[in-house]
């Protein structure tokens, strides 16, 4: 067993695991953080995906102990403490980017550390941006929407808050 | 476009998203519950061979493993009174029976053999290895055609054949039917074999209580079907039995009912008093899944040489896999759509379907009609460019001309509405068709790499069939709370397509109650014992409209109460929705809520709404593909699309249903496809080797709205969630080929991938190195 | 899909990797972002006692100018050297192909030492580095030795690494246009069915340099393209040849026939400097 300390959705987190352990299971079975999926077991499909020290990765090819010292942000994590989802979370609810929801989490961070390093993404750009996500719901045209909608509010003023949950019946 | 001023046409957020987004689903791998707690974990020793007998299991290695509860095969089974089970219709050769652990046969690559149990997840993949299975290898049967020939030997010796059942007759066959042909071309074509590969691989948690009741937590598009299926292969009572559908990531027609591996699992956690879990991965889900489609077709058309129509001829092999499922009666809907949207004097259709060494072929996003238009719309396409005349001028003179009658077809489907011509028209101008060919002739003129094809497939697809006798039907149940609240409870069994939602649209609109406000249940087989599922593109028109007629009927029973809660007649009464109240007509004051009427005694209504019978969407799709004509890639750049599927009440939720459709659809026309090697080997059993479509293979797609209501529901509504699938594929697979067809080729079978396509135009050019 | 069990060792420094490295021998692999050895242990076709995780030691990573070459640590990630605003100047060609590998999560994690020690045949930095003519630094028990990427990979998964030496870092040609020479002209073609699939072939373009990907047991120089552009023959002509000596295998994406055609389509495109 080897000691691992991390911060986790800004909480600092001290646990004993098993090499082998994957993060993926570190997050979802030792600390209850069920939003990542497991949708394959060849590092392709991404519904994995969570932001290690900012960056997506694919939790399911990262062990527990290499993320010790760093910090990990889950799709849970990037809910605020007034339960306001962020932009990127707001814009794939308002543009009807989720169906099943299995890969969304994944979706989410995956596009959230593509804005963070490209701020004004070209449709291309957001489409081979999410080359290592998979989705068989969507056709993938409202996440692509969903993205390219929340890179326009994150540079319209990036002062801004992200905005409450909506009232149900807004028009899209 | 909004109904009548109400909720109802409008772009509704889905009120489920926030919990999808933050928290994240609730899928089977998720479910926390207190009955769960302590449960073991199963993993699946699985056969690594496509056909052989079994000649021993030694288990010795894995009982010693760390960790390891027990260790199941076949024998156990059989000892505790487990029976095989038997293909699902009567018309299936019952002697192709399925063991739900492989006994003395192996018949496909991903088959269960045994099963280990730990008190570990992790300790599970490591104790599998250590069971050590003795095969004796069988010749295997690979394809289709060496299922029919015999010359691979039987899968199951007592059945004496490969074949499992037959829809039409071929020994009835018109030899003649093509006299009179100016124009007659034939062609065998394949509908390959594909993965649905939902994002969700399976999964399953079993418990028993004290009271001796199975509680299971599994993923599908139908508690009660589910419920069904575990009690047959346990042989369990009803009352014994309590389903619970976790949400569910996708199925694509891949969920229904219930495996092998659920009915283990709920065995093995009676057997050890303890509750038990079990989850696959991706590569047991590629290899183990039902997969979809595999059909091999010949289709043979004639006709006059102006571009009519005048015969057509279908010619099926269905591909079963190992054990028939539900894809071996698929060919009979196939069949039924044989000649499409398009007005044929002469036609003729049968079919075969075969077991080979390979997995199972189940029902997939369209089951059974993306086949017939994919065969139609390819076989038209030959037919025009063999005559000489534009493609859309052939489906011109051919479509069936606008009806608002029922119209039957000689194959017994009795399309309710339609008008073909119409939709064709509006996909055409809105791809600019016109302007498409002058940029084609241009860049053929130009003779350079990259080519440009327009594809098209004019469809028409049958939705929300019913299985059992009078009609198609589905119930639903809304009841109103002292609070204000509502609850809806529904025999279908949504996985993303947003029924919280627009049930609740639903509802709000007949009782002005806010959708915020109403709670909709399915899946629980406790609070909802009956029920069709989501399947077959249903839920609609048959479960949407159960429960709008039950808050309809909901207002008749809260009107009595108010009537006499306020001393007048029912007569006197009207409802606002605005207000969610009754109210005295001329004296507004005097008036009573809608959830007062239910203090006092529950208010609450089940109904069944039942249609004259299933629905037909139609539409037309245009693709636009270039073709890099010095490798064969294919780029899909524009997909133009009419799905009419009549009166939309989520427009929002309608297009993403679109969307997904025509992205599965073209996948598989270019990218898609399960191979096997000659002895039965899966080649594509992980998503690395899998072409599974990802964001860069499509683009956005363009989508024009057109409505032609049925008669059949109060909602005007047909079923939308198949019809991007029908449409999209043949689309893009004539749009491949007409892109190289100023080379000389007329055919290229689907997946076009870039080798296909490159060996196509080598073999048109006479090239020496095709 | 999930690894058989390890012992997990880090360490804080080369030398400290190396003796790790020689304590458990061959039981021991190194693990800098685990995208290629980790994939293998989760479905068991590798299954090391022991993983030395080298990734926290900062003096492996990062990327300078040394004289007429730029120097890459081994465990820079491909993202990193993808967004090289040095390498994009001296180097694009390796800029460029670093962007190709994976995605962009496996990109956050993957490295470039990792990846050519992987030494797959199929990948985008191993034919990369052999048309650079770049080179390949290796510390081992008996000191440091430099081998040219030409001698480096030796077949399928197979390079001259031994299992008690450690891949420190790796040296390509400058060839901005401050460079001694001037801009070296570079293309770069991958092709794949399927985004974020390894090259069904890969073909890479740089200077009079070129080399292929998926075209034999290790990447390939396509010598004859080679030859022929110094007799001065067009490109077309010198791309007819791309395929000889090559040795492609067969799957179901690509017959032999159908990977050596390829392979003079994507030199021929590759010398006209694209890269798409």
């Amino acid at each position: 067993m080897t000691e691992i300390k991390l911060t986790v959705n800004g909480a600092t987190r001290s646990d004993e695991v098993e090499p082998r352990l994957l993060l993926i299971h570190y997050l979802r079975d030792s600390l209850g953080l069920r939003a990542a999926n497991v949708g394959c077991d060849t590092t392709s499909c991404g519904a994995c995906t969570v932001l290690l020290d900012g960056e997506s990765v694919k939790s399911c090819t990262v062990l527990a102990v290499q993320a010790n010292g760093r910090s990990v942000t889950t799709a849970e994590g990037l809910v605020a403490e007034d339960g306001a989802m962020s932009a990127v979370q707001q814009a794939f609810r308002e543009n009807h980017g989720l169906q099943c929801g299995f890969c969304t989490p994944g979706m989410v961070m995956a596009a959230t550390s593509l804005l963070a390093e490209n701020p004004h993404p070209t449709e291309q750009q957001v489409r081979e941006g999410l080359e290592g996500n998979f989705c068989r719901c969507t056709g993938y045209h409202n996440i692509v929407r969903s993205v390219l909608a929340a890179a326009g509010k994150l540079s319209g003023s990036s002062e801004m808050p992200a905005s409450e949950v909506p009232d149900s019946g807004v028009t899209a | 476009m909004s109904i009548r001023g109400s909720i109802l046409g409008t772009r509704v957020l889905r009120t489920e998203d926030p919990g999808f987004l933050s928290t994240g689903g609730v899928y089977a791998d998720d479910v926390q519950d207190e009955r769960l707690a302590g449960a073991c974990y199963l993993h699946f020793v699985r056969s690594t061979v496509a056909h052989a007998k079994i000649i021993g299991i030694d288990v010795s290695a894995a009982l010693e493993a760390p960790g390891v509860l027990a260790v199941y095969t076949a024998k156990d089974l059989a000892d505790a009174g487990l029976k095989p089970v038997s293909p699902m219709m009567p018309n299936m050769n019952q002697a192709m029976k399925q063991s739900l652990l492989a006994s003395d046969l192996v018949r496909f690559v991903g088959e269960p053999v045994a099963v280990v149990v730990t008190e570990e997840m992790y300790q599970g993949e490591d104790a599998i290895e250590l069971v050590d299975v003795d095969y004796d290898i069988l010749p295997a049967v690979a394809t289709m055609r060496q299922a029919l020939s015999g010359e691979r030997g039987l899968l199951f010796p007592d059945a004496e054949t490969n074949v499992v059942c037959t829809y039409g007759d071929a020994s009835a066959g018109n030899a003649d039917l093509f006299e009179g042909c100016e124009v007659v071309v034939s062609e065998v074509i394949q509908n390959q074999r594909v993965a649905p590969a939902p994002m969700e691989s399976r999964s399953g948690a079993a418990a028993w209580g004290e009271d001796g009741r199975l509680t299971a937590w599994i993923p599908n598009q139908g508690a009660q079907g589910t419920k069904g299926a575990i009690m047959g292969m346990l042989g369990l009572k009803p009352e014994d039995v309590r389903i619970i559908t976790p949400d569910v990531g996708g199925a694509f027609g891949a969920k229904f009912g219930a495996d092998a591996e659920h009915a283990v699992t709920c065995w093995v956690a009676r057997q050890l008093g303890r509750p038990a879990r079990w989850s696959e991965t991706r590569n047991e889900n590629l290899l183990v899944m039902p997969h979809g489609r595999a059909q091999e077709q010949k289709i043979t058309i004639g006709g006059t040489k102006d571009g009519t129509i005048l015969a057509y001829r279908i010619e099926i092999i269905q591909d079963c896999g190992a054990y028939p499922k539900a894809g071996a009666f698929l060919p009979s809907l196939t069949i039924l759509m044989t000649p499409g949207p398009y007005h044929i004097p002469r036609a003729e259709a049968w079919s075969t379907s075969v077991v080979t060494n390979t997995t199972p072929v189940g029902a997939y996003r369209g089951a059974g009609r993306p086949e017939a238009a994919a065969a139609v719309d390819r076989a038209v396409d030959l037919f025009a460019d063999a005559a000489g005349v534009d493609p859309a001028d052939v489906r011109r003179k051919n479509l069936l001309p606008k009806f608002t009658e029922p119209h039957t077809t000689a194959f017994g489907a009795k399309y309710d509405s339609g008008d073909y011509a119409a939709a064709l028209e509006k996909a055409l101008a809105a791809a600019d068709y016109q302007g498409l060919l002058a940029e084609q002739a241009k860049r053929r003129a130009n003779g350079g790499t990259l080519q440009l094809g327009i594809g098209l497939s004019s469809y028409v697809e049958i939705t929300g069939p019913g299985g059992e006798a009078g009609g198609p039907n589905e119930n639903g149940t809304v009841e109103v709370h002292p609070d204000g609240t509502a609850t809806v409870l529904t025999g279908t069994s949504p996985h993303g397509q947003g029924h919280q939602t627009v049930w609740a649209m639903l509802v709000s609109d007949e009782l002005g109650i806010p959708i915020e406000k109403i709670t909709v249940k399915w899946g629980d087989t406790d609070l909802v014992p009956k029920g069709g599922g989501t399947g077959g593109s249903r839920s609609l028109q048959l479960g949407g409209a159960a429960v709008q007629q039950a808050s309809r009927e909901l207002l008749d029973v809260a009107r009595e109460r108010a009537a006499e809660t306020l001393e007048v007649s029912a007569a006197d009464l009207e409802f606002d929705t605005e207000k969610s109240a009754f109210s005295v007509k001329g004296d507004p004051d005097a008036s009573v809520p809608l959830s007062a009427l239910a203090e006092s005694e529950r208010l609450f209504v089940r109904s069944v709404f039942t249609a004259p019978g299933p629905t037909f969407p139609f539409g037309t799709h245009v693709a636009v593909v270039e073709v890099d004509t010095e490798t064969g890639k294919v780029y899909l750049r524009r997909v133009v699309t009419v799905d009419d599927a009549g009166t939309v009440m989520n427009p929002l939720l309608a297009e993403g249903q679109r969307h997904g459709g025509i992205a599965q659809g073209a996948a598989q026309a270019f990218l898609e496809e399960v191979v096997y090697d000659d002895d039965g080997n899966p080649l594509t059993a992980t998503f690395a080797d899998y072409p599974f479509l990802s964001a860069t293979e499509v683009p956005s797609f363009e989508l024009v709205d057109m409505e032609t209501p049925t008669s059949y529901n109060p909602l005007g509504a047909k079923g939308i969630g198949e019809a991007g699938s029908i449409g999209a594929t043949p689309a893009v697979q004539n749009a491949v080929i007409d892109a190289v067809s100023h080379l000389g080729v007329t055919h290229i079978d689907m997946p076009t991938s870039p080798q296909r396509v490159w060996r196509a135009i080598n073999a048109a050019r006479g090239s020496k190195e095709a | 899909m999930i690894p058989a069990s390890f012992d997990y060792e880090v360490a804080d420094s080369a030398a400290h990797a190396l003796a790790l490295l020689a304590e458990h021998g061959e039981d021991a692999k190194l693990l800098a972002g685990g995208h290629s050895l980790l994939p293998m242990m989760k479905v068991r076709l590798a299954q090391p006692a022991v993983l030395i995780d080298i990734a926290r030691i900062t003096e492996l990573s990062g990327i300078a100018i040394d004289g007429d070459e730029v120097v890459i640590g081994a465990t820079t990630r491909h993202a990193d050297v993808a967004s090289s605003v040095l390498l994009k100047a001296e180097a694009p060609i390796l800029a460029y192909a670093a962007e190709q590998v994976g995605d962009p999560q496996i990109r956050h994690r993957g490295t470039i030492g990792g990846s050519l020690a992987h030494a797959d045949p199929s990948a985008d930095l191993p034919m990369t580095l052999l048309a650079l003519g770049g080179t390949i630094e290796i510390t081992g028990p008996a000191g440091t030795r430099a081998v040219a990427a030409d001698d480096f990979f030796t077949g399928p998964f197979e390079s001259v690494l031994g299992p008690d030496e450690l891949l420190t870092a790796v040296r390509v040609p400058r060839g901005g246009p401050d460079s001694p020479g001037g801009t070296v002209p570079w293309g770069y073609q991958k092709f794949v069915r399927r985004a974020n699939d390894w090259a069904i072939v890969g073909a890479a373009a740089y200077g009079g340099r070129v080399a292929l990907a998926s075209m034999g047991g290790t990447p390939l120089r396509a010598l004859a393209t080679e030859e022929a552009l110094k007799s001065g023959a067009p490109i077309d002509e010198a791309a007819q040849l791309a395929a000889e000596g090559t040795s492609p295998g067969y799957d179901f994406h690509a017959d032999v026939d159908y990977r050596e055609h390829l392979a003079r389509v994507l030199v021929k495109r590759a010398l006209e400097g694209k890269a798409d």
